[in-house]
């Protein structure tokens, strides 16, 4: 089901046209309304008359993070504040939050992506969609709100949290569609089976959209299982609009981009270069028709890569693969990028219980090696020398599969790895030190 | 006749087999028996004890992961070919023998071999039936 057909399955030339001509319209008005945008143009020499191709986007300078922290509050807004009709913001763990400004526009856009996106996974105005993502100054909620109801759908403006109501209506409404982040709907089952006495199964629920933070389809089976739905997984961020950037379709096999709003690029983090199609880097987003607040070549920090093979669904708009890691997280180890949670993750499997891990990286002859270091759980530990070396050797065959390098597992005893401090003391980096 | 083994997993670190020991010796846990299987990475260490609960419980508290296994302690005269012929019995019945190790008390004595097979009850059946001496726990510990 489309919500756009037209827009959705839009010949590929034509869309490279209308993206072109609306890169051109956005830049010129980045360039004229905001003094950040010319400042960053004016000190790279670049005029917006110089895009003149979609390549030429490489020219413009990248805007990140700590640059929306700097224009804080309103210094991105492209348009006046009397136009402004709403505002979000994301918080940071550190510094100040990043505020979002939306015109009238800009809201009517959001919902419109949103019920694409709905639409896409089967929503019709039948369903009875439960939000229980935070509704005020996050993105989530309000999103997904004004998307639902654009289909005509019935929304149930639940929010987050009171996790036994949530259940409850569920029960006495018959919620069908449920909007939340994946581990809230694995709380919500758990909690619907333990605390309420409801098989979560039982449910009415028929389909789940789920994002705001990262997930696996290890997860998916899961949620899927016990929730009795079919999940999909949406993306966005308040930086370019909040949900309804991307999201899955039917096929569950990567998200489908709104490029006709969005223009995606993969960079590699490092160098900051444009990557080919299909190679795996940074998400760098450009909206295109955003009024209040345009963003050009934002970097989302997030790890994907983009798929331009025809879609099962006859969608023309590129996918994303689920996002695999931040580049806060990765490690490049010759060359080949890899992420701490894909060895947890393997790790996991193997042993079946959280894991306590720590990744040494070393370069001993001119060349990375990787070793991982695994706490001998007590689930797992064998008294015969020959069971704890195939627990050794099967921990370094899943874990070379899922990262694609041979790497070294020593186990170690319990409690002998640091504990909570932090993402930085999972990985110990000695290939400088030589 | 099984009787309950302590293991514990060591790293290869130094002054790790000392700690473990001086957690035991803290419980006053009386080793009768020790064995140390190693690798060049991970060391099992393998223990009969008088308190084998106490022994697992205050082992964990001192962050080591250890586990109760069960194995068989079998008398061999401690002669040329004692011990050859236990494990002749056992080739016989087709059981693989995972580990064993041995101590005597004084030389010329009976020696105690302890040993974990591929299965113990038929280990136990068998070297009955062979009338080879199967020690108890309480057996064991006033050897
Ligand atoms: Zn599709």
């Amino acid at each position: 089901m489309y919500w756009n057909k037209e827009v959705e399955c839009m010949p590929e030339e034509k869309l490279r046209e209308l993206q072109l001509e609306r890169l051109k319209q956005v830049v010129k008005r980045a360039y004229e309304k905001v003094p950040f945008y010319r400042k960053k143009f004016d000190e790279a020499g670049l005029k917006p008359e110089d895009i003149r191709t979609l390549e030429d986007i490489k020219y413009i300078p990248f805007t990140s993070k700590a640059d929306m922290r700097e224009a804080y509050p309103f210094g991105l807004f492209a348009a006046p504040l009397e136009e402004i009709v709403e505002v979000h913001t994301s918080s940071g763990t550190t510094g100040k939050p990043v505020v979002a400004g939306y015109t009238r526009k800009d809201i009517e856009l959001w919902g419109e992506l949103i019920a694409r996106c709905l639409t896409m996974i089967g929503v019709t105005k039948h369903d009875i969609v439960q939000i229980a993502y935070g509704y005020g100054l996050f993105t989530g909620g309000l999103g997904f709100h004004y998307g639902a109801q654009k289909i005509g759908a019935t929304v149930v403006p639940a929010s987050a949290g009171n996790t036994r109501r949530q259940i409850e209506l569920m029960r006495d409404f018959g919620t069908t569609v449920i909007a939340c982040t994946p581990s809230y709907s694995l709380y919500l089952a758990e909690y619907a089976k333990e605390e309420v006495g409801i098989d979560p199964a039982t449910l009415k629920l028929r389909v789940g959209s789920f994002g705001a933070e990262m997930w696996t389809e290890e997860m998916r089976k899961e949620i899927e299982k016990r929730l009795g739905l079919k999940a999909f997984n949406v993306y966005g961020l308040t930086e370019i609009i909040g949900p309804g950037v991307a999201h899955e379709c039917e096929a569950q096999a990567g998200l489908h981009v709104w490029e006709d709003h969005f223009l995606i690029e993969i960079i590699d983090p490092e160098t900051g270069e444009t990557l080919p199609d299909g190679e795996e880097g940074e998400l760098v987003i450009t909206s295109l028709t955003r009024d209040g607040m345009p963003m050009l070549r934002f970097r989302t920090r997030d790890i994907t890569r983009i798929i331009r093979k025809k879609c099962d669904c006859g969608r023309t708009m590129a996918r994303i693969e689920r996002i695999k890691g931040r580049t806060d997280d990765m490690i490049k180890v010759r060359g080949v990028m890899l992420f701490p949670y894909q060895i947890e993750q393997a790790i996991l499997e193997v042993q079946g219980v959280e894991p306590h891990y720590q990744i040494v990286l070393t370069r001993p002859h001119y060349l990375d090696e990787i070793e991982v270091l695994v706490e001998m759980s007590k689930e797992t530990f064998s008294d015969e020398v020959r069971e704890i070396e195939e627990l050794r050797k099967k921990l370094e065959k899943r874990i070379e599969a899922a990262v694609g390098i041979r790497v070294k597992v020593t186990l170690v005893e319990p409690k002998s790895l640091p504990r909570s401090e932090g993402k930085a003391k999972r990985i110990i980096d000695k290939r400088n030190l030589k | 006749m099984k009787i309950k083994q302590i293991s514990v997993f060591l790293e290869n670190k130094k002054g790790r087999l000392y700690e473990a020991l001086k957690v035991l010796q803290g419980e006053r846990v009386n080793i009768r028996a020790l064995s140390i299987a190693d690798t060049s990475e991970f060391g099992i260490l393998r223990m009969i004890v008088d308190k084998p609960e106490e022994a697992k419980k205050a082992l964990e508290e001192n962050g080591f992961t250890a586990k109760l296994t069960n194995v068989v302690a079998v008398g061999v005269k401690d002669e040329p070919g004692g011990l050859a012929a236990v494990l002749a019995y056992l080739y016989e019945a087709d059981l693989n023998v995972e580990y064993v190790y041995a101590f005597v008390k004084k030389a010329g004595e009976e020696a105690i071999v302890v040993m974990r097979t591929s299965n113990l009850e038929k280990t136990i059946s068998v070297l009955q039936e062979k009338g080879v001496k199967i020690f108890s726990f309480e057996e064991l510990l006033n050897f």
